[in-house]
């Protein structure tokens, strides 16, 4: 009787395996999780029989994720560090990097504010409190009200990385959890100033000139816009053309997949 | 007649006699089961008492890891919150001071309305206006938080910017009328029941000591009725402090002190937002998962703290009516 109930798990479990052959597993930054998850309902609606899952954990835990063979694509907001690639090589899996679309950064102002352009160096001196008034940066005299989107974020990760160099933004500093809260309160204040991802400007707000370069989709992916970084999908190995993980990696390259990374509001890094 | 019934009863078989002598078989299943009965309901009234254990201790459990790294009291001591920093540091300080701030000045506002209605509503009105705003400043604690925190976003904070000139609309102040708003209810409603459950004869003995109108209200009811006043009042605390939605949209999550230290038009970070707003990405078993969980732990101290301080005082509110 144990027996023949072993037997029918195994035959259970053969047949569960023959079912969902076709598995897709993806682990990883949550910045680049919205660009996952768009594409894998995509391609569930053309593969029904295909098996598709995007966890949304976070950059480091995709690159372990991907060494331990846990998932098919890794989805990193950074390029992986050279630890979290030597412990893949030993374990026999090598790292490859596709890019997926670009994060671009607008710093955003008031519309009324006469400010056109800041250097980095004057972000930064701003978010560090060394600049507390537009007059500062050839303004009018109103007090900046500087604001941040939550620490856990990835626009946080890059704006801390290109912009702050990695200083501690100044304890005056707000807090926001999501762009379009950071869109509001830039709207709806004459001295603010905040950061958020480029497919949220529009005409209630202003994005500057950062260092003398107008932030646009061209600037952001020729790399000439300083606060911008692209985003990665990690597969083991360059995948077999043709198989299910060569078409989700270069999803992007096609004109449905750069439709839906810029409805994710990111930079495609194509342009048709 | 009689008879018919009887049979027609017995054929259609809807009547059991139930012999009064229980066989022993009988006699064991109903014990059994009245136990066992009674046993099941026993859990179902333990399950929240248990939830409360639970979340003690796997706040606390969670926690283990920041107290070990840092101790119980470098944290609150200090007033630098950066924990994804190159260096982090995990000062609550000015997390503590944020909570204290929007809760005393939301409180400011709401007890003297809450109290004043509460009595306005007992002692004054008719029973008439009474019966539609009562119900009325219930519904108010029945709006969603989220609907709050978009009012002070969309219409308090750029009302402050530009009438009162503030730098920004999203501050202490902001956050504080629209928690005392939502306070409100609470501390009018238990006010409410302690003051109107006074009695008449109270009343009617100051009244007859010739007493008018605003010394009863003011030196018999009120003082009768403190016990009762305070609990509400910490209720209504409780509901401030534990608010979390509302300030993390409307205080402006500076983590800071404001100096000077009045100045309410300068943006604070209170607990709950904090816990709120980086919990969900936070690396679990990292440092500063177990340091959020740690402003939970002081978090649950305080609410705690609070929580038997009201007891106490509704406690007594009820003994004094017992006598009285």
């Amino acid at each position: 009787m144990k027996m023949l109930k072993i037997g029918l798990l195994l035959v259970f479990m053969v047949l569960a395996q023959s079912v969902s052959a076709e598995t897709l597993q993806i682990d990883g930054s949550t910045t680049v999780g919205p660009i996952a998850e768009a594409f894998a309902e995509y391609f569930k609606s053309i593969y029904p029989d295909l098996e598709i899952s995007v966890k949304k954990t976070g950059s480091g835990d995709g690159a372990k994720a991907l060494g331990d063979g846990m998932c098919d694509i890794a989805a990193m907001s950074r390029f992986m560090k050279l630890n979290e690639f030597k412990k893949c090589a030993d374990k026999g899996i090598m790292p490859v990097a596709h890019v997926v679309a670009m994060d671009g950064i607008c710093i955003i102002v008031h519309p009324s504010n006469p400010v056109k352009a800041l250097t980095t160096q004057q972000v930064q001196d701003i978010y560090l409190g060394k600049i507390t008034n537009w007059s500062q940066v050839g303004g009018p005299n109103l007090a900046v009200v500087a604001v941040s989107r939550d620490t856990s974020s990835g626009t946080y990760e890059t704006f801390h990385e290109l912009v702050m160099k990695k200083k501690d933004i100044a304890d005056k500093v707000e807090y926001v959890n999501a762009n379009p809260q950071a869109h509001a309160r830039v709207s709806g204040n004459r001295g603010a100033i905040a950061y958020v991802g480029l497919g949220f400007v529009d005409a209630k707000v202003k994005s500057l000139t950062i260092d003398g370069v107008v932030p646009s989709k061209r600037t952001i992916v020729s790399g000439v816009y300083p606060i911008a970084r692209p985003l990665f999908l990690f597969t083991n190995g360059y995948p077999k053309l043709g198989s299910m993980v060569h078409r989700f990696v270069t999803f992007q390259l096609t004109e449905v997949g750069q439709e839906l990374v810029e409805a994710k509001k990111f930079v495609p890094v194509t342009d048709y | 007649m009689d008879n018919s019934t009887v049979n027609l009863r017995v054929k259609s078989g809807a009547v059991q006699y139930r012999p009064l002598a229980l066989t022993p078989g009988q006699d064991l299943t109903g014990y059994v089961l009245s136990k066992l009965g009674k046993a099941i309901l026993f859990l179902m009234t333990c399950s929240s008492v248990f939830a409360v254990l639970l979340i003690f201790f796997f706040v606390i459990r969670e926690s283990l890891i920041f107290f070990r790294d840092q101790g119980l009291w470098a944290s609150v001591s200090t007033n630098a919150w950066y924990p994804k920093s190159e260096d982090p540091r995990y000062g609550m300080l000015a997390l503590l001071a944020g909570s204290v701030y929007v809760t005393l000045a939301a409180l400011a506002f709401s007890v003297p309305l809450g109290v004043m209605a509460a009595v306005f509503l007992s002692d004054l009105v008719s029973f008439k206006v009474r019966a539609v705003v009562k119900p009325v400043i219930e519904i108010l604690a029945a709006i969603p938080s989220v609907a709050y925190g978009f009012f002070a976003v969309m219409v308090m904070a750029p009302w402050m910017q530009d009438h009162w000139h503030f730098s920004t609309g999203t501050n202490a102040l902001n956050a504080a009328i629209i928690l005392s708003i939502m306070a409100l209810p609470t501390i009018i409603s238990v006010a409410e029941d302690s003051v109107s459950s006074l009695g008449r004869e109270l009343r009617e003995a100051s009244y007859a000591l010739g007493a008018t109108r605003f010394e009863t209200l003011f030196k018999v009811v009120i003082p009768a009725a403190h016990s009762g006043i305070i609990a509400a009042i910490i209720l209504g605390m409780m509901r401030a402090i534990g608010e979390t939605m509302v300030v993390w949209m409307a205080s402006g999550n500076a983590s800071q002190i404001p100096s000077p230290w009045w100045d309410l038009s300068q943006s604070v970070r209170t607990m709950t937002a904090t816990i709120a707003g980086e919990m969900g990405e936070t690396e679990h078993g990292s440092i500063h998962y177990g340091a959020l969980f740690a402003v939970g732990v002081y978090l649950l101290v305080i609410t705690l703290g609070l929580n038997l301080i009201s007891e106490f005082f509704l406690a007594r509110a009820k003994k004094a009516l017992g006598k009285a």
